[in-house]
């Protein structure tokens, strides 16, 4: 028998035949290679987010390995000398080993910590960016909805997070919360006692935190996330409207090689900025707070940003207590208001946005291509006013520090917070409104009449006018009217190829002419068959 | 591959025969993609294979990977190596954090400035444009799945058998209870088991009025606390300085001659005459609003401060609070000194210890 010769080049499309013989993937999996995706910079917002998480994990599962989640006390014997013989708890213990005596503990802790700010943030800035272009509207109201669930359960990942090492800091917060807890009406105490384990702070709270941050949360937000990719893979991706783009069609570039490629290396610049803020700023340093004691407070006791808001809330909040005069009678403390009805509130009305709004404008159509922020001047004044809100309550929660390093009165700066809370947003939207329509109007003015070139001509009558570019060949009335179709008009003589771009090359130039920059949202400008002499818009008037 | 820009192809386009050994890897590339609905409309190598341009990218991005494995080498040796361990000072170990951070940070931004750079200025540019398909489905297809949802409620026939309707719902709830018994049962805790919400620590044991001690237990004298001092006091029983206790740290504060006479008179306009031992007072240190140590005390405007959120109480006006948030008098411990000449609690706190709740008499 002829024993036949083992191919080497024929492996790989041997497997692969196997591969589709058992699991038919070939069709899929071409599909998935060749998905358009549309580009432009603000939909790499929601990857950081994506991405931080990934490091969040990564992170967090080392951090679970030397982290002992017990109230037990015992006394400090690690490294760190000056806390050496101070009775604390073990979770607080296995923190400061975490820092001083695993080795690259500290570092992993800190990217931990960095990673889940960034999180944060970058659920934020994408949430904006999708609020501002109108990205949440139908089809996707959905992935704004689990968008929004995203935050606040980042947010109970962040506050227990925090709170796990058991500092004087984090025991701080936990006061608060059970603060809070407590001035639920009806059942606060009830609330309290239960989650708590008995009167603050009993001895249960630490493992129940870490076992909702180790596994609860993140499960919980695996899956928010996984539906959320998996919608925005099934619906497609939103774009901005540009030439050739319609509600019908993604243009883009397909998934691999070039997509791809690009995304892993932006999840690597990620992990490295990451890596960079966790080894090279100190974040949360537990061991100069010592462990936390009831009676233990300093100034400048600030929670994650992204608590601050509902901490400016608090301290803005007057002393309003609503007592109801039954049997020994009953309080409704001023602190449910706003770190329990404001958030509840906040949570309502941004995950009810999309259809709110649908019902306002009674647009129930489907829409892909995105509107650029000044072409909605409600909805942008709107969530100007909303981030001005936010803004306010976030300096508040800083008010002590802002009061400490500026000599401001401390009282002066609650009032200020009051009223600018009520004064601000209002303003935010008002301001907002008008930029939208004076953007809206330049925009036409310069469809109508041309880009301003800077040129000034004097007329023989004496004037002096500025000439100006028109975008389109003039019609016989000497109008050249273009429409306004919702993407960036070109507004400076070298967007139109006027000016030769800039010389590339860092220490020589290259020779090659670069082509003129155009952004996905430009309308390329061709050439006219015949140039015309450059005419003052000012002259058609 | 060159340049390559076409317009949409016309509609009932014949598929190519992708075995036709004319055709290049690109043409069959092309042709998959249409079959998902794809045009590659534009398709644009950025180089001229083996220009000198070319070159130069491709040793930035090598460069780039090199700088990686310099980094992570790095980042071993120093991970290895460098001394780590904690010492009082500044030593080399306060450095050990920052470089690995460094390092790594470097590594990892290698790989991506590399992976970056080759997907962005090596591979080709295209524009390629995809349907979305994002109609929904046909009335007629919608209509056959409703038909086929209300068939399968049909073949169950609860409408026709209401026994069985009545008699699961009647089954399954008790299950959800169930389900939610374990749960619900095993976590609540009654807040007033021993009457906890209501009592400190100093609440007489067996009759035996309790010290006030310092942090580290020792009872206080008069002559401890400075005039226009203040000291935090724990009562004087077991575990009363630690969490365990952690309602009922106290603020002791000896007022000058004239606060504390101001302090004596609005005692006595609540009724609360005789909770002062001379010129001193004592304060529940836990803040009534959400519970944080009121603890910064000034002693000029004998205002105390909680640094939470600023809520500011007048010690010498019963503790009233006179800014911010919180709506409740801090709580007054009555004081007094015993027979060996140390403080104890007359009594336990008359009012109820920090943060309001509902049932709060």
């Amino acid at each position: 028998m002829k024993r036949r010769k083992f191919d080497v080049a024929a492996v790989p499309a041997k497997t692969a035949g196997a591969l589709d013989d058992r699991f038919q993937a070939a069709t899929p999996l071409r599909k998935l290679l060749n998905k358009v995706f549309p580009d432009h910079w603000s939909f790499l917002l929601g990857e950081i987010a994506l991405f931080s998480f990934v490091v969040l994990l990564l992170t967090g599962v080392f951090l679970t390995f030397f982290f002992e989640p017990a109230m037990t006390e015992v006394v400090y014997n690690g490294s760190y000398a000056p806390l050496r013989g101070t009775p604390m708890s073990a979770a607080y213990a296995s923190s400061l080993n975490l820092s001083f005596d695993v080795r690259g503990g500290l570092v992993m802790r800190q990217m931990h910590h960095w990673a889940a700010l960034l999180f944060m943030a970058s659920i934020v800035v994408h949430m904006l960016r999708v609020f501002f272009t109108g990205a949440f509207r139908k089809p996707r109201e959905t992935n704004w909805v689990i968008g929004s669930l995203l935050f606040w359960v980042g947010f109970l990942a962040g506050f227990t997070g925090y709170s796990l090492p058991d500092d004087a800091l984090s025991g701080t917060g936990l006061r608060i919360a059970s603060g809070i807890m407590l001035s639920i009406p009806v059942i606060g105490s009830w609330v309290t006692s239960s989650i708590f384990g008995g009167e603050f702070p009993g001895a249960i709270l630490i493992s129940r935190a870490f076992i909702a941050h180790v596994l609860l949360i993140p499960g919980l937000l695996v899956a928010l996330i996984s539906v959320h990719l998996g919608l925005v893979f099934k619906q497609k991706h939103t774009q901005w409207p540009g030439p050739g783009r319609t509600n019908e069609n993604v243009v883009g570039e397909r998934m691999f090689p070039r997509y791809a490629l690009k995304q892993g290396g932006f999840f690597m610049l990620v992990f490295g900025v990451i890596a960079l803020m966790g080894g090279l700023f100190q974040i949360n340093p537990i061991w100069y707070f010592g462990p936390y004691e009831a009676w233990t407070v300093s100034a400048a006791s600030q929670p994650d940003w992204y608590v601050m808001f509902l901490d400016g809330s608090t301290r803005l909040m007057p002393a309003w207590e609503i007592n109801i005069p039954i049997g020994d009678g009953y309080v409704i403390p001023p602190i449910f208001w706003p770190t329990v009805v404001l958030p509840g509130i906040l949570v309502g009305i941004s995950l009810l946005y999309p259809f709110l709004e649908a019902r306002q404008l009674k647009d129930y159509k489907h829409h892909n291509l995105l509107q650029r922020p000044r072409d909605v001047p409600a909805r942008t004044a709107a969530g100007a006013m909303a981030v001005a809100f936010f803004l306010v309550l976030t300096l508040t929660g800083a008010n002590d520090v802002i009061a400490d390093k500026f000599h401001i009165s401390l009282n002066a700066m609650t009032w200020a917070g009051r009223i600018g809370l009520l004064i601000v947003p209002p303003l935010a939207y008002y301001v907002a409104y008008r930029m939208c329509l004076g953007l809206q109007q330049h925009d036409r003015e310069v469809l109508a009449h041309g880009v301003e070139t800077g040129i000034i001509k004097r007329l023989p009558d004496g004037r002096f006018v500025e000439v100006h570019q028109p975008l389109t060949a003039a019609a016989d009335d000497g109008h050249g009217e273009l429409d306004y179709v919702g993407w960036v008009v070109p507004k400076k003589m070298n967007r139109l190829g006027a000016l030769g771009p800039a010389i590339r090359g860092f220490f020589y130039p290259i020779e090659r002419p670069a082509e003129a920059p155009v952004s996905p949202g430009h309308p390329p400008v061709e050439a006219r068959p015949e140039r015309e002499e450059i005419t003052s818009g000012e002259s058609r008037r | 591959m060159s340049t390559h820009t076409e317009q949409q192809a016309p509609q009932g386009r014949e598929p190519l025969d992708v075995n036709d050994p004319r055709l290049s890897r690109f043409e069959i590339v092309q042709e998959g993609a249409r079959r998902d609905d794809i045009e590659i409309v534009h398709y644009e190598p950025q180089f001229v294979p083996g220009s000198k341009a070319e070159r130069r990218m491709t040793r930035t991005i090598a460069l780039f990977f090199l700088l990686t494995g310099l980094a992570a080498t790095a980042f071993l040796i120093i991970y290895i190596w460098w001394p780590w361990k904690y010492e009082p000072g500044r030593g080399g170990d306060k450095y050990y954090t920052p470089l690995l951070g460094l390092t790594l940070g470097i590594a990892l931004l290698g790989i991506g400035f590399g992976i970056l750079t080759w997907g962005k200025k090596l591979l080709p540019k295209e524009v390629s444009i995809q349907d979305r398909h994002d109609q929904p489905g046909s009335p007629e297809e919608r209509k056959i799945t409703g038909e086929t949802m209300l068939y399968m409620a049909d073949e169950l026939g609860v409408r026709r058998r209401p026994l069985l309707g009545v008699s699961l719902l009647a089954g399954l709830l008790p299950v959800g209870a169930v389900v939610a018994a374990p749960l619900v049962g095993g976590l609540i805790s009654d807040p007033h088991k021993n009457n906890q919400m209501f009592t400190t620590g100093f609440k007489p044991v067996d009759g035996k009025k309790v010290r006030l001690v310092s942090q580290d237990g020792r009872p206080i004298r008069p002559a401890d606390v400075s005039v226009g001092g203040q000291l935090t006091v724990f009562p004087g029983i077991k575990d009363g300085v630690s969490n365990k206790h952690a309602d009922s740290p106290t603020l002791l504060i000896h007022l000058r001659e004239d606060d504390a006479q101001q302090s004596r008179e609005a005692n006595a306009r609540i009724g609360h005459g005789g909770y002062m031992w001379g010129n001193y007072a004592a304060f529940s240190k836990v803040c009534t609003h959400a519970g944080c140590p009121a603890s910064l005390y000034e002693q000029q405007t004998n205002r105390l401060l909680c640094p939470c959120h600023q809520s500011q109480f007048h010690i010498t006006d019963n503790a009233r609070p006179i800014f911010g948030p919180a709506s409740r008098r801090l709580p007054q411990l009555p004081i007094e000194v015993d027979e060996e000449g140390f403080f104890v609690a007359k009594s336990d706190y008359t009012e109820t210890i920090g943060p309001d709740f509902w049932e709060r008499p």
